[in-house]
């Protein structure tokens, strides 16, 4: 077998510019695969925990109905204190599930006393949203360069950066909040401003922050209600599984109707981003597949060159006794050799670029998000996919021309011209 | 007892609606170790017969047996074992593959025929290179060899797994008049060394005397 490769490779080195050429334009193809997957799978991975780990959180449970509803803020649609607990346990008893926090999502009128706009609120128990969004005080500026212990007390409001410029608010002043209950009633509270946060993606760039106790009040709430339960789970490599697990075990929950009471969705449902992960991952496999092309192409070329060329030497081989069999396996070996060669080239110079890449920091911006480092990185597994893809696509290409060597009459191949 | 037994063969290719017949109804014996020649002008057969014989074509009918094997009834597999294990070639272009040092082509059956043992290979190798002169070249490539050299190495290579029977087509016509011979010679002499049967053709006077039988073949008949 090692004279078989030892063969192989010198007979490679024969044509040492024609081989170079397939080996570099393999190469080629190897190594845009590892930067696009880098790049692109490091943005998609940086865009999903940005969404999961500081706004949307990884799941969210509602009451059934309440992702579908025609309402922007269906306050109809609450967990009441009863079914929270029944969820909690659930959750509890999940031992894939990290922390969970209590949420109401209300539509509020923000004044600063003079002019008056539309916000969007998110009311949260600050200790348990930490936990499920641990990033969600990286978009916020406070009043001293630290982020407080507690994001928020109650009384206390963050606002998005476009409110808080449009109405010329300021960390420390007093804002007034309007809002409908459910009943239709309006309600007023005085706030202070603790903190102005730079929207993510939110509608408009018109999402804030509020203690849960203080929606509960504004929304005169007579006993504790929520909208949703932000989840977050120990691996996010399970989500599908986890999600599953619960989504089984929610709907056994029955409302009086005798239907499941609650609807958990996956952050995928609940972000437009994850159309734009599946587009990236679309793109990747495009790119995969020019490389398979471009490796399938430039094998096939080289083998059946090189097959046409040494007809009488494969006339030779076969004369003094060569099986078919192992005039195949050197034909073989000739094009697994262009492959792995290739391969490893592309996959040395792939990691260096990603560690160049990694040297001189690329930062962009998307949507309403600026400076947004890039860290490109590649899975083991990314490159192993990638190496046995390019390996086992050479083989295949080298097939056709090593079994047409295999199948020549040595009698005609000896006289070839 | 003859090593190769030929009876009433003949070989019709066909071309198109013509027909060519390139040997008719031959029939001959050759014994084991003996210095066989065919000679005969250009198309006279010579090289269809050492195909015939050396399993690389069938004849159009006739029976040839060859170490006691019906080799006209052999398939692709069959006569490819076959010729690994009791026939050796010796070709006119000399066709030592490039790629492999002279010590390496002489390897070569050893290694993707046979399948011996390193220690073995080395042994057999080292020997028969010596036998034909060749040792203090063996690292070169053929490229790096004259014609007389490189067929040193071809006969080399034919009898480094010790066949019993060598077919060689033509093997002077490349080269001058003084490596011809000395080639021919180191051909009869390997004979007397390892006991090997020889069947070369030419059209060569000056080498079909070195031969000790002698089958002159015209328009495909044995004359």
């Amino acid at each position: 077998m090692i004279r078989i490769f030892k063969i192989a490779l010198r007979n490679l080195m024969r044509y040492k510019r024609r081989t170079l050429l397939t080996a570099m334009l393999i190469t080629l193809g190897v190594l845009m695969v590892i930067l696009f997957s880098g790049l692109a799978g490091s943005f998609k991975a940086m865009m999903i925990g940005q969404i999961t780990d500081s706004n949307i959180a990884q799941m969210q449970i509602h009451k059934k109905g309440y992702v579908s509803s025609i309402d922007t803020s269906p306050l109809h649609l609450t967990i009441n204190q009863k079914g929270y607990k029944k969820v909690e346990k659930i959750l509890k008893e999940n031992p894939d599930v990290e922390a969970f926090a209590p949420r109401i999502k209300l539509s509020a009128m923000l004044s600063n006393y003079k002019e008056t706009t539309n916000i969007r609120l998110n009311a949260i128990d600050p200790k348990k949203e930490n936990k499920v969004c641990p990033n969600v005080s990286e978009r916020m500026k406070f009043s001293g360069s630290e982020v407080p212990d507690i994001l928020l007390k109650p009384g206390e409001i963050i606002i998005p950066t476009k409110l808080a410029k449009g109405l010329k608010i300021k960390i420390g002043d007093a804002v007034v909040l309007v809002a409908n209950n459910k009943d239709g009633s309006v309600n007023g509270l005085n706030f202070t401003v603790a903190g102005i946060i730079d929207t993510l993606m939110g509608p408009q760039g018109k999402e804030g922050y509020m203690h849960i106790k203080d929606a509960q009040s504004l929304l005169r709430m007579e006993k504790p209600e929520i909208i949703e339960i932000a989840v977050r789970i120990k691996n996010f490599d399970k989500l599908d599984n986890v999600y599953s697990d619960l989504k089984s075990t929610l709907g056994e929950v029955k409302n009086k109707k005798g239907k499941p009471a609650f609807e958990i969705h996956t952050w995928e449902k609940l972000s437009p981003f994850s159309n734009i992960a599946k587009m990236i991952d679309l793109m990747t496999i495009s790119m995969k597949s020019t490389m398979i092309a471009i490796v399938l192409i430039s094998i096939l070329n080289v083998m059946m060159m090189s097959v046409y060329e040494r007809v009488r030497e494969i006339g030779t081989m076969a004369a003094i006794g060569t099986s078919p069999g192992k005039i195949m396996g050197l034909f073989l070996a000739e094009g697994l050799s262009l492959g792995v060669i290739s391969v490893l080239a592309g996959n040395i110079i792939g990691i260096f670029g990603i560690y160049i890449l990694n040297i001189y920091k690329i930062r962009f911006a998307f949507g309403r998000m600026d400076n947004i480092l890039l860290s490109p990185t590649i899975s083991f597994s990314e490159l192993a996919w990638v190496s046995v893809i390019v390996i086992l696509v050479s083989v295949f290409a080298s097939l056709q021309p090593a079994y047409k060597a295999s199948r020549m009459e040595p009698v005609d191949a000896l006289g070839h011209v | 007892m003859a090593l190769v037994q030929i009876d009433n063969v003949s070989r019709i290719y066909q071309t198109g609606e013509v027909q060519v017949k390139a040997l008719q109804d031959v029939t001959l014996s050759i014994d084991e170790a003996s210095f066989v020649s065919f000679v005969g002008p250009s198309g006279s057969g010579k090289t269809t017969m050492l195909n015939l014989i050396g399993c690389l074509d069938k004849p159009t009918q006739g029976k040839i047996v060859v170490d006691g094997a019906e080799v006209d009834g052999f398939d692709r597999r069959q006569s490819a074992a076959f010729r690994g294990d009791t026939l050796g070639f010796i070709f006119q272009a000399f066709n030592l593959f490039p790629v492999l040092t002279a010590y390496e082509n002489v390897e070569y059956p050893l290694v993707m025929i046979k399948n011996e043992s390193v220690s073995k290979r080395k042994e057999k190798v080292l020997n028969v290179l010596e036998s034909v002169g060749m040792l203090d070249q063996k690292d070169k490539f053929p490229d790096q060899l004259s014609g007389g050299q490189k067929q040193r190495v071809a006969v080399a290579r034919a009898l480094v797994t010790q066949p019993k029977l060598v077919l060689a087509d033509e093997p002077t016509a490349n080269l001058d008049k003084k490596s011809a011979v000395n080639v021919i010679r180191l051909m009869r002499n390997m004979r007397d060394e390892f006991n090997t049967t020889f069947i070369f053709s030419t059209h060569d006077p000056g080498v079909m005397k070195e031969a000790e039988v002698i089958y002159t073949l015209e328009d495909g008949r044995l004359v």
